[in-house]
């Protein structure tokens, strides 16, 4: 079905027109760098530095959490991994989404009248600051570190396929340039500048994938049955596997129920999705911005869905595997093979412009954590004038900024939908229980938030580094390159590829036993934040409108 | 034993309006409806993952063409997000909301 493409894509060269790729890409950065500065003028107090000047309002900040939550993992990572497995790919868009129901129920709006800027804010509110803000912003930093490597991975995924540069300096330029425009949206535009960014993205993503959906199914009678019969027909035609039967990717039952947990339990821990909650100006628009996220993000997974087997009939699976960018790039190619290099041009730029919101709503997160939890809290105990923290947040995202790079650079090739799930298991071990013991437990207290949030930390970290995702993973037979991290080294004890399983209910044990085994018991900060948890009473308003 | 977060500013305000027939009847209300909800929409999700990798045989066998059983209780896992989802909002926009801010009222103005 698809010989030119085969040839172009084993070839190594470039699919597509890579001028006109960097073009639609160079438009939407234009675009949205005017935007920027247009609505940041006069961004200078900490509120609207970190919060947007909580004005977004509820419909605003849910398109803005899609375009946040709706990564590159998403988009390339779920709709390949349906590609080349099928159901055991569908599972993942479940999960992720099943997800928002823990943070819709549970945790947005209680947090939203707590909290001020950060999870920290929350997590500290009742127990002792120091100890408890260092521990919640190294774990921010933990997550937004594995989330920025797999949205990073999946720029370097996407430079080699629309360029044709594998591993030599232009991919690593590109990456650069990317991350150099996302450090001015977040420097110069701050909270708000970034929620626009997303806002777009969100909606060029949606109506993108969407227009795919519809042309797929277009190509085969408007069926869904027939595009799920001739994907499985082709795959295994191709020597490939049966796409609508389950076990294709987990062999191991353990291993995803372990993937499972960490998927529906992560969402509500992310960091970044946390601080969205602050950018509207009650708890009521932060439950519209939640049930309009749901809307749009499920509507989204129901596209990949047909994406993904689209992709496996019309690109095939041996081709994408084969492909430069790997798994990644089945929704590239699938665009491609549908509407030449123009719908590939403008594909791949929204995927960029995916990169790029989600790499700038992490930098602007991890930035805040660090001014506003460490450098205020910590250096100045507290005193820190608004000014001086935006200030040092900047600084901060700057050096974040390097770091999103050279990891990118050193991340290129990784199935980022792995990355990502990783990114989860780190959420839901070490931030979830301690933010649920912290609404919901009154004794909880400050030992029990530690040992949970170190304790959930230092597991996953430790079972991930232990796991065949870092080494140890047999070679695959088409690509004959291991898909583990590192090749030609074994050093995994771990079976799973998820730590989840194991490092989800080390984190609400040691939770428990840290607050029954110490005294600790603020009365009177308890009384205070559960009744404004939940009247919203001296909930922080939105600084204008 | 006390910690260093600092002391409300209404101190016995809170703790009063914590203590208060109002305050407790709203978190029951609250909890009511969220623990349960929260319950069963976990059981279910984790049911369905079970069935994915215990049950491959039923998952994989077709319904209705090519659609198998595990896609359409895959699709089922959105409706009933879905419909949780609006079904909270409504509850929430409804019996939630006037009752809490009657309570931030009742506290006073911002503190």
């Amino acid at each position: 079905m698809s010989t030119q493409l085969i040839s172009l894509a084993t070839a190594g060269t470039q699919v597509g027109n890579p001028a006109l790729n960097i073009a639609i890409f160079g438009v939407f950065v234009i675009v949205t760098l005017a935007i920027v500065v247009k609505v940041s003028r006069g961004n200078r107090s900490a509120a609207e530095y970190y919060a947007g000047g909580r004005a977004f309002s509820g419909r605003q900040n849910g398109i803005a959490i899609a375009g946040d939550y709706l990564s590159a993992a998403s988009f390339l990572g779920i709709a390949g991994a349906i590609a080349i497995n099928g159901y055991d790919g569908f599972l993942y868009s479940i999960g992720f989404l099943v997800a928002w129901l823990v943070a819709l129920l549970l945790v947005a709006e209680l947090l939203r009248n707590v909290g001020k800027y950060t999870m920290a804010d929350v997590l500290s509110f009742r127990l002792r600051q120091r100890p408890v803000r260092i521990a919640a912003a190294i774990s921010t930093l933990a997550v937004s570190f594995f989330y920025l490597l797999a949205q990073m991975a999946g720029a370097g995924g996407l430079v080699a396929l629309l360029l044709g540069i594998e591993g030599d300096w232009g991919q690593r330029a590109v990456i650069v340039v990317v991350g150099v425009i996302m450090l001015f949206y977040v420097i110069y535009g701050g909270m708000k500048g970034t929620t626009w960014v997303q806002m777009i993205k969100a909606v060029l993503l949606i109506i993108g994938a969407g227009i795919m959906t519809l042309w797929v199914l277009a190509k085969f009678g408007l069926n869904l049955s027939s595009v799920l019969g001739e994907a499985s027909k082709s795959s295994l035609e191709s020597g490939g596997k049966d796409l609508l039967l389950p076990g294709n990717q987990y062999k191991n039952p353990i291993d995803f129920i372990s993937l499972s947990m960490a998927l529906v339990l992560g969402t509500a821990g992310l960091p970044h999705v946390l601080m969205r909650f602050y950018t509207v100006p009650t708890s009521r628009e932060a439950r519209r911005s939640v049930v309009w996220a749901i809307w749009l993000i499920g509507l989204f997974y129901l596209f990949t869905l047909v994406l993904g087997y689209g992709a496996a009939d019309l690109v095939g699976g041996e081709t994408i595997k084969a492909a430069p960018g790997g798994v990644n790039s089945a929704a590239p190619l699938l665009a491609f093979a549908l509407g030449g290099e123009i719908l590939l041009g403008i594909i791949s730029g929204v995927a960029f412009a995916t990169i790029l919101a989600v790499v700038a709503g992490l930098t602007i997160t991890a930035s805040a954590s660090l001014s506003h939890d460490v450098y205020n809290t910590i250096v100045k105990d507290g005193k820190a004038t608004p000014e001086e923290e935006v200030k040092v947040a900047r600084i901060a995202a700057l050096v974040l900024g390097a770091v999103a790079i050279v990891g990118g650079i050193f991340a290129l090739g990784q199935n980022i939908a792995f990355l990502v799930a990783l990114a989860f298991a780190i959420a839901a071990s070490a931030n979830l229980p301690t933010i649920l013991y912290s609404l919901f437990w009154k004794r909880f207290n400050t030992r029990g938030a530690l040992w949970s949030i170190y304790g959930g930390l230092v597991s996953a970290i430790t079972l991930i580094v232990f796991s065949p995702v870092v080494s140890g993973k047999p070679n695959d037979p088409v690509t004959g390159k291991s898909p583990s991290m590192l090749q030609g080294i074994d050093f995994h004890w771990f079976p799973l590829d998820n730590p989840g399983i194991v490092s989800i209910p080390l984190g609400f044990i040691l939770g428990y036993i840290g607050t029954v085994t110490s005294k600790e018991y603020n009365a009177a900060k308890y009384a205070e934040m559960e009744v404004r948890s939940l009247t919203g009473h001296g909930a922080e308003v939105a600084t204008h409108h | 034993m006390s910690n260093d977060a600092q002391p409300p500013v209404a101190d016995d305000r809170y703790t009063e309006l914590q203590n208060s027939a109002e305050f407790v009847e709203l978190r029951r209300r609250f909890r009511r409806f969220v623990f349960p909800m929260t319950a069963f929409f976990l059981i279910w999700y984790f049911l369905y993952v079970l069935l994915s990798v215990y049950a491959k045989e039923f998952m994989g066998s077709k319904l209705v063409g090519n659609i198998t059983w595990g896609l359409v209780l895959g699709l089922l896992q959105f409706v009933t997000t879905f419909a949780i989802t609006m079904y909270y909002a409504r509850w929430a926009d409804r019996e939630f909301d006037t009752r809490a801010e009657a309570l931030a009222q009742k506290m006073g103005g911002a503190l």
